[in-house]
C-alpha cells in the first residue's frame, strides 16, 4: 500500500484574505503606536496600528503570524464551522457564571449602635438606646426566611453594624436559627462578623470558634492614622483592635480574621505606612480600597474627582511598595489588583460582588437593615441614612421574596447596570474586566447610568487598568510572574513540591 | 525490550482461545479460565480441563488444545494470553507490569503523520468479545489499565460495554482511554460513557495546535480539530475527566505556549495536560524528516508551556523526554512514562547519575535519532529536584 499524506494547504481555507469575519471585539489606542483589542470573554491582544488596520479592513492574509493569534483568541472566524462560536459561548457562560447562583451574600445589620464615631461612616449611632436601632428577633426571623428562598447553594451570612457585636445576643440567635433551618436546607453556609473588635469577649470568641465564624475587622493603618480615622472614647481604637486581633487569632486561627481598610483624605499621604502596618500585623493581603464618596457626598463633584487623581497616585505608590516587599521576600497581595488580574488573565469569574456586569447589587448581595428595610447593597443603605431611599427594595415585613428580588426596582437596577449597553462603557476595551456601580453613579452623578467623562470611578478604573497592562507587558520578570501568580492564586513553590 | 508474542506448533486449536497463565495446577472448576504452562523440566501433570496448554518442549496430546515448542520465558503467572490455530501466543496482559493496555481496534478515523500504531481498515468489531473476556481474566489488584488502538471509540457501544465491564470486574483499577475524541462529538455517545459512572476513568485526547487547519494537517483529517473540541466539551459536560496530550515535534513545537493558553482558556475542565516526545515508530519513520526536531532546540518553548500550567495549578506532565534535554526548571514535571517493554537507554547514558529518575528512550528511538545533547548528568542536579 502506498502511503498518501496531504500537504498543509489541503487543510487551509483556499481564499487567502476575504473569507474571514471579525468576531465581536473592542479596542483602544495605546501609547507607542499600538492598539489593545479585547473580547467579551476577556482575551486580549496588542497589535501594531498597521496590523490592526489590516485586520479591521479584512486585508490580513491567513499565513501571517498575527492572523493565527487573532484566530486562536477568537477575534476572527474563517470557516463555516460553528465550533469557534460554541467555544466562545462556553467561555462567556464561564465568565458570567457569577449570575448562576443568584443572591449568595446576605448582610444582616443587627444594630446601628457603635462605640466609634468614624467621620466616614454615615450610619452609626453612638449612645443611642437599645430598642430603636437594634434589629428585632421578628425582623431577623423574617430576613432568614427570605434568605433561604434564594436558590443559591452557598449562603454567606455577614453581620454588619454599627458595631455588630453590641447586639451579640441577636447574632447568636441568628446563627443558631440558620443552623437549625439548614439541617433540612443543606446549603453551604458561612458566617462572617464585621466588627471593630472592641466589644470582643472570651464568650464571643468561644461561640465563634464553636461555629467556625470568621471575623472581618477594620485596620486603617498605623496607630496615628487609624486613631484619626476611627475615633472612640479614650482615643485608643488602634490599641484595642491590635490587642483583640491577637486574642481572636489565638482563639479562631490566624486566617479566620481578616481586615479591611478605608482610604480617607488623610490616608492618601501614607500608602507605605499603611501597607507596612498590615505586614507588621501578620496579614498576607491588603485591599487598597478607593475613597468612599458617601462621606463626601455633600461636596462638589469636582472635589471628588480631584481626590480620585490623588487616589490613583496612592494606589500606584502602594502597588510599587507591595511589589518591592514581595521581591524582598515578604509575600503580600493587593486584593483589588488580584481581582482585576483574575478577570484579565483567567477564563473564570470572580466572586467579588462590587465589580460585575450587571451589578451584583441585589442579585449577588443584599442587605437586611435593622428596621427590616431591604437594600441592594451596603452603599444603598448608607445612602438611605443620608435621606435617599432610591435603592430600597422593600421591607421584610411587608414584601414577599418575589416582590423584593423580582420587583420592578431591582429589575431596573440590574437592567441599567450592564456595561455592554451603557454609554461610554459598551465600546471600552476594559469593559470585560470592569463592573457597573449604579448606586455610586446615583450618589455622585444623580443618575444610575452615570456619565463616564466626568465619572471619578471611571477615571480610577481606567488608570488602574492601564497600569496593570503596562506592568504585564513592560514590568520586569519578577513583577510579571508575581502578577500572574496573584491572578491564578497558585504558589509555584507548592506546585513544584 | 520484552517480547509480547511467541510462536509454537498448534494442535487441536480451532479458534482463538484466551486464558490466564498458570505454571501450576489449579482447581478443576476454574481450569477453563486458565492456560497451563509446561516447562521442559516439569513432570507429567493432569492437564484435563484447561482452556489450552503451552509446552516449552515437544509434547503431543490427542484432544487437548495445545501449543508446543514455544518460548514461555517471558510469561508470568496471572498473565493473560491469546492462543490461535497458527500457534501464535500473544500476551494481552502482564500482571507484573504497571503498563497494560487493551488494544481496542486497528481502525482509526484519523491518519496522524506520526502515528506509532498505523491503522488498518479492517472490520474488527469481533474483538469486543475478546476484550470483555480479557477484562474478566485480569487480576482485580491491577492498579492501572489503558485502552488504546486505533481509535477505541470506533467500537461505539462496544467501548461502553468494555468500560462497564471494567467497572464491574476491576473496580480498583484506574482506566485510561486514549482517543482522538472525535466520535464524542456525538453528545449522546459522550453521555453514555459518562452514564457508566466508572469510578476512576480518564480519557487522554491529543491536541496538536490552537489553530484548526494546523491540527487537521497533523492528524490528516479535515474538520478533526472541531470534532475533537466538541468531543472534549461533551465529555466534560458528561463528567468524564479528560487529559490533553500534545505530541511535540517539528510541526507543533513553535506554538506550544499558544496551545497552552488555548487549552487553559477553552478547556478549563481538563484534569491533566501532557507534553510528549515523539515516538519513532509507525508513520513517524517515513515522515521523520518532516517531524524531527532535536528536543534541545525546543526546550525553552516546552519549559514555558509546562510552567504556564504549573503556575495556574493545572496538573501537567512531560513524557518521553530525557532529563538531559530539558531545562531543570521542568524536571519536577518529567515522568518515567515509557512502557517498560519498550524502554531503553543509550551508550551516552552510562555513568549518568540521574538515570534512575529519567524516562530514557523508546527502544524505537534509541536506534534511530536522538538529541545531540544526550549526556551523563551529575547527581548534584538531582538533589535539587528531589522535593
Amino acid at each position: 500500500m502506498k502511503l498518501v499524506f496531504h500537504r498543509p494547504d489541503h487543510f487551509r481555507p483556499t481564499n487567502r484574505t476575504s473569507t474571514y469575519r471579525p468576531l465581536p471585539f473592542r479596542f483602544m489606542r495605546w501609547p507607542g503606536g499600538e492598539v489593545l483589542l479585547t473580547n467579551d470573554v476577556g482575551e486580549f491582544i496588542f497589535l501594531p496600528t498597521d496590523a490592526f488596520s489590516a485586520f479591521a479592513e479584512q486585508r490580513l492574509t491567513n499565513t501571517c503570524a498575527v492572523y493565527a493569534e487573532l484566530k486562536a483568541k477568537h477575534f476572527l472566524h474563517d470557516s463555516a464551522s460553528t465550533v469557534p462560536l460554541q467555544l466562545l459561548a462556553t467561555k462567556y457562560r464561564t465568565k458570567k457564571s457569577f449570575l448562576e447562583g443568584f443572591t449568595s451574600l446576605h448582610m444582616f445589620v443587627v444594630t446601628l449602635r457603635c462605640d466609634h464615631s468614624c467621620p466616614y461612616c454615615q450610619v452609626s449611632r453612638v449612645n443611642e438606646d437599645r430598642t430603636r436601632f437594634d434589629m428585632s428577633i421578628e425582623t431577623a426571623d423574617r430576613s432568614i426566611e427570605l434568605m433561604f428562598q434564594s436558590p443559591s447553594s452557598a449562603l454567606k451570612v455577614e453581620f454588619q453594624g454599627g458595631e455588630s457585636l453590641l447586639n451579640f445576643d441577636l447574632i447568636k440567635w441568628i446563627v443558631n436559627r440558620v443552623r437549625e433551618r439548614n439541617k433540612t436546607e443543606g446549603r453551604d453556609i458561612q458566617f462572617v462578623v464585621a466588627t471593630n473588635l472592641a466589644p470582643l469577649t472570651d464568650e464571643i470568641l468561644a461561640f465563634c470558634a464553636d461555629h467556625g465564624i470568621y471575623l472581618s475587622t477594620s485596620l486603617d493603618g498605623p496607630e496615628f492614622l487609624h486613631n484619626r480615622n476611627r475615633p472612640r472614647p479614650g482615643g485608643n481604637s488602634h490599641q484595642v483592635a491590635i490587642a483583640n486581633l491577637a486574642k481572636a487569632r489565638t482563639a479562631l486561627g490566624h486566617d479566620r480574621v481578616s481586615a479591611l481598610m478605608t482610604t480617607t483624605e488623610a490616608s492618601l499621604r501614607y500608602p507605605k505606612e499603611i501597607i507596612d502596618e498590615y505586614v507588621a500585623r501578620g496579614f498576607d493581603s491588603i485591599f487598597l480600597r478607593a475613597l468612599s464618596p458617601y462621606g463626601f457626598a455633600v461636596r462638589s463633584r469636582m472635589a471628588f474627582r480631584y481626590e480620585t487623581v490623588q487616589f490613583v497616585d496612592f494606589y500606584n505608590a502602594g502597588l510599587d511598595h507591595i511589589i518591592e516587599l514581595n521581591r524582598r521576600g515578604t509575600p503580600i497581595i493587593e486584593v483589588y489588583t488580584q481581582l482585576l488580574l483574575q478577570k484579565m488573565l483567567t477564563p473564570f469569574a470572580t466572586g467579588y460582588v462590587d465589580l460585575q456586569s450587571p451589578t451584583g447589587a441585589g442579585i449577588a448581595a443584599v442587605v437586611y437593615n435593622y428596621d427590616g428595610d431591604v437594600y441592594a447593597s451596603d452603599e444603598a443603605r448608607m445612602l438611605a441614612e443620608m435621606g435617599d431611599t432610591s435603592f430600597r427594595l422593600g421591607n421584610v415585613h411587608q414584601d414577599s421574596y418575589a416582590s423584593i428580588f423580582g420587583g420592578a426596582r431591582l429589575k431596573a437596577i440590574v437592567e441599567g447596570s450592564c456595561l455592554e449597553t451603557m454609554p461610554g462603557c459598551s465600546e471600552c476595551a476594559f469593559a470585560p474586566y470592569c463592573g457597573a456601580d449604579p448606586v455610586l453613579n446615583w450618589a455622585t452623578q444623580g443618575d444610575p447610568i452615570g456619565h463616564r467623562p466626568t465619572s471619578a470611578f471611571c477615571a480610577k478604573q481606567m488608570a488602574v487598568f492601564r497600569r496593570l497592562f503596562d506592568l504585564l507587558r513592560n514590568g520586569d520578570a519578577f513583577t510579571r510572574e508575581l502578577l500572574v501568580r496573584w491572578a491564578t492564586q497558585v504558589d509555584t513553590r507548592e506546585a513544584v513540591a | 525490550m520484552i517480547p509480547l508474542s511467541a510462536y509454537g506448533k498448534a494442535e487441536n486449536i480451532h479458534g482463538p482461545i484466551i486464558g490466564r497463565v498458570a505454571f501450576h495446577g489449579v482447581e478443576p472448576s476454574v481450569r477453563n479460565d486458565h492456560v497451563r504452562v509446561l516447562r521442559s523440566s516439569d513432570r507429567a501433570a493432569d492437564l484435563c480441563g484447561y482452556a489450552a496448554v503451552l509446552a516449552e518442549g515437544y509434547v503431543t496430546a490427542r484432544e487437548l488444545p495445545l501449543v508446543h515448542s514455544v518460548s514461555v520465558d517471558h510469561l508470568g503467572p496471572g498473565d493473560v494470553v491469546a492462543v490461535d490455530p497458527r500457534g501464535h501466543v500473544r500476551t494481552l496482559y502482564r500482571r507484573a507490569s504497571p503498563h497494560n493496555s487493551i488494544f481496542a481496534t486497528d481502525r482509526c478515523n484519523s491518519f496522524c503523520l506520526m502515528c506509532s500504531q498505523p491503522p488498518k481498515n479492517v472490520d474488527d468489531q469481533w474483538r469486543v468479545a475478546e476484550h470483555l473476556r480479557l477484562v474478566d481474566l485480569i487480576d482485580p489488584a491491577t492498579t492501572e489499565l489503558g485502552i488504546s488502538g486505533g481509535e477505541p471509540a470506533l467500537l461505539k457501544d462496544g467501548l461502553i460495554d468494555i468500560v462497564a465491564r471494567c467497572k464491574e470486574r476491576l473496580p480498583q483499577t484506574a482506566l485510561h482511554i486514549l482517543s482522538n475524541g472525535r466520535v464524542f462529538s456525538y453528545r449522546r455517545f459522550a453521555a453514555k460513557l459518562g452514564a457508566v459512572g466508572h469510578p476512576d476513568l480518564m480519557i487522554g485526547v491529543p491536541l496538536y495546535s490552537d489553530i484548526d487547519d494546523r491540527h487537521d494537517y497533523v492528524v490528516q483529517a479535515r474538520g478533526a480539530f472541531d470534532e475533537t473540541l466538541i468531543g472534549l466539551h461533551n465529555l466534560g459536560a458528561a463528567g468524564v475527566p479528560v487529559e490533553i496530550r500534545v505530541v511535540v515535534h517539528a510541526l507543533t513545537w513553535e506554538r506550544l505556549p499558544q496551545i497552552a493558553e488555548f487549552v487553559y482558556r477553552n478547556l478549563t475542565f481538563a484534569s491533566h495536560v501532557t507534553f510528549m516526545g515523539l515516538e519513532m515508530m509507525g508513520f513517524a519513520v517515513p515522515n521523520l524528516e518532516l517531524l524531527w526536531i532535536d528536543p534541545w532546540d525546543y526546550r525553552d518553548k516546552l519549559a514555558e508551556a509546562t510552567l504556564f500550567f504549573a503556575t495556574r495549578g493545572v496538573p501537567v506532565s512531560v513524557y518521553n523526554h530525557q532529563l538531559c534535554t530539558v531545562p531543570e526548571t521542568i524536571w519536577p514535571y518529567c515522568r518515567k512514562s515509557i512502557s517498560d517493554w519498550k524502554n531503553e537507554y543509550v551508550a551516552a547514558c552510562n555513568g549518568c547519575e540521574v538515570r534512575e529518575h529519567c524516562g530514557g528512550f523508546f527502544s524505537s528511538v534509541a536506534n534511530r535519532r536522538t538529541s545531540r545533547h544526550i549526556q551523563a548528568m551529575a547527581a548534584d542536579l538531582t538533589a535539587r529536584t528531589e522535593c
